[in-house]
């Protein structure tokens, strides 16, 4: 059953004396929506290049559809990445870029992308330096869409869009993979929005894969447990703690791993435990440096720094 | 910077919660529309696809629910056409509810009541009591 469309082992890439992707290997499998997920700068971009033949690995190997993908035509053309900070000629509008997208992909289907246009609304002849943020992620929302491309990257695809463009964005994505199943990458670092959507989770923090597991393993695969400071230690020793933070007398314990019979011996000794959303487990295991410190570590603080 | 979108998803994914694996949820939600009567036995349950568009959640996380069910013989397959409801699995799901609920609710309770001095003849009066002032109320 596993079959891999991708196999990287060892991948480094560096950019002078910045490592940007250090010492990296994972696989990818055919038709799975992946999460890429990371915070800002931690190598996304860069790993999505490398990838897609765009930069040159410092060392190790990368393998997409069984070949490197540099300067490879027949791997190019089953790819379709088109960057959150995508260029485009500067006389371009969209109906240009529609027009041209079958040259590079085989797959297009016109009508889909027709359709699509409708549904988010976007003006195809206006040029695109005039379009607004969220119209130049339509753009691109709408040809990875509509490429059916076997390996399509989404690179912070929903950037300015509204609410009601980001709903269609997910329901266009989950009908068309429906019929049409591909390997999608989706790399965004607003995770409670997509996590839903994922198979797989790859996490990605200062160009090291820190996760690379079945989302819903990873989902359930934490508790925090939260009561009287000296409860929560005793209960918490030995075991594998992901974060921690607390106040006065009460400490807040994310910990991984706990049987039924675990979970009913912490409740009988009035720790309360509350389940940890994968938004919430990644950005405490993105923060492990400072998870002794006393600072909050919420959902909100990735947010918010992003 | 997002937030102004989560109200307009709430109503939809308030349906799963986060931090529990979603395939366990999409499983249960139809033990519960199979014990509630919302789906008759020997009637179809909607497709892995549908239940993925309805929720907005994965194709193959949505598969593993149903699957879950197959497994335990609460639904079949019929080729061709779909997952359908197993004659016999309302009742099996209600037997194994009410163990879950004898583990889940009654121990708890009882050993609560203990460690007050309430003995189960008394939670047992209780029980009648509170039973008999919802009926009127």
């Amino acid at each position: 059953m596993t079959d891999s469309i991708v196999r990287v082992a060892g991948l480094t890439k560096k950019f002078g004396a910045f490592t940007a992707i250090d010492d990296v290997s994972f696989t990818v499998e055919r038709n799975k929506i992946y999460g890429l997920l990371g915070r800002n700068g931690a190598g996304k971009t860069t790993l999505m290049q490398l990838l897609t033949g765009q930069q040159f690995a410092t060392s190790g190997t990368l393998e997409v559809f069984g070949a490197s993908p540099v300067e490879n035509a027949r791997v190019l053309q089953s790819l379709c990445f088109i960057k959150e900070s995508q260029k485009y000629p500067d006389s371009f509008r969209p109906d240009h870029v529609l027009a041209s997208a079958p040259w590079f992909f085989a797959h297009w289907d016109a009508a889909f992308a027709a359709r699509l246009v409708d549904d988010f609304r976007l003006p195809l002849n206006r040029p695109i330096k005039k379009l607004s943020r969220g119209q130049l992620s339509a753009v691109g929302v709408i040809v990875e869409l509509a490429s059916r491309a076997p390996l399509t990257f989404f690179d912070e695809p929903y950037l300015g869009l509204d609410a009601v463009a980001r709903q269609i964005f997910y329901d266009r994505l989950l009908e068309d993979y429906a019929e049409h199943p591909r390997t999608i990458i989706l790399s965004t670092h607003l995770i409670d929005e997509v996590s839903n959507l994922l198979e797989h989770v790859l996490v990605i923090d200062e160009g090291r894969i820190l996760i690379d597991q079945d989302a819903e393993q990873l989902r359930g695969s934490a508790s925090t447990v939260v009561g009287k400071k000296t409860d929560v230690d005793a209960f918490v020793a030995g075991r594998d703690i992901i974060s921690r933070t607390g106040i006065g007398g009460l400490a807040s314990v994310t910990v991984a791993g706990l049987s039924a019979a675990e979970r009913a011996a912490a409740r009988a000794t009035g720790l309360e435990l509350s389940p940890v959303s994968l938004q919430q487990l990644i950005v405490q295991r993105t923060t492990s440096d400072t998870a002794e410190s006393e600072t909050v570590t919420t959902t909100d603080a990735w947010s918010a720094r992003s | 910077m997002n937030r102004a979108g989560a109200a307009s998803t709430e109503s939809r994914q308030s349906l799963i919660e986060a931090g529990k694996p979603i395939f366990v949820q999409i499983a249960e939600q139809i033990e519960n529309d199979i014990i509630d009567g919302v789906i008759e036995e020997e009637t179809p349950v909607p497709s892995t696809n549908e239940f993925a568009a309805f929720h907005r959640i994965n194709p193959a996380t949505a598969g593993k629910g149903v699957n879950r069910l197959v497994e335990d013989g609460i639904l079949y397959k019929r080729r061709g056409i779909g997952m359908f409801v197993a004659t016999g699995a309302r009742q099996r799901l209600v037997g194994a509810r009410t163990e879950q609920f004898r583990a889940n609710f009654v121990g708890p309770l009882l050993s609560e009541a203990a460690k007050l001095g309430i003995t189960p003849e008394q939670v047992a009066t209780m029980i009648s009591e509170s039973e008999r002032k919802s009926s009127t109320s």
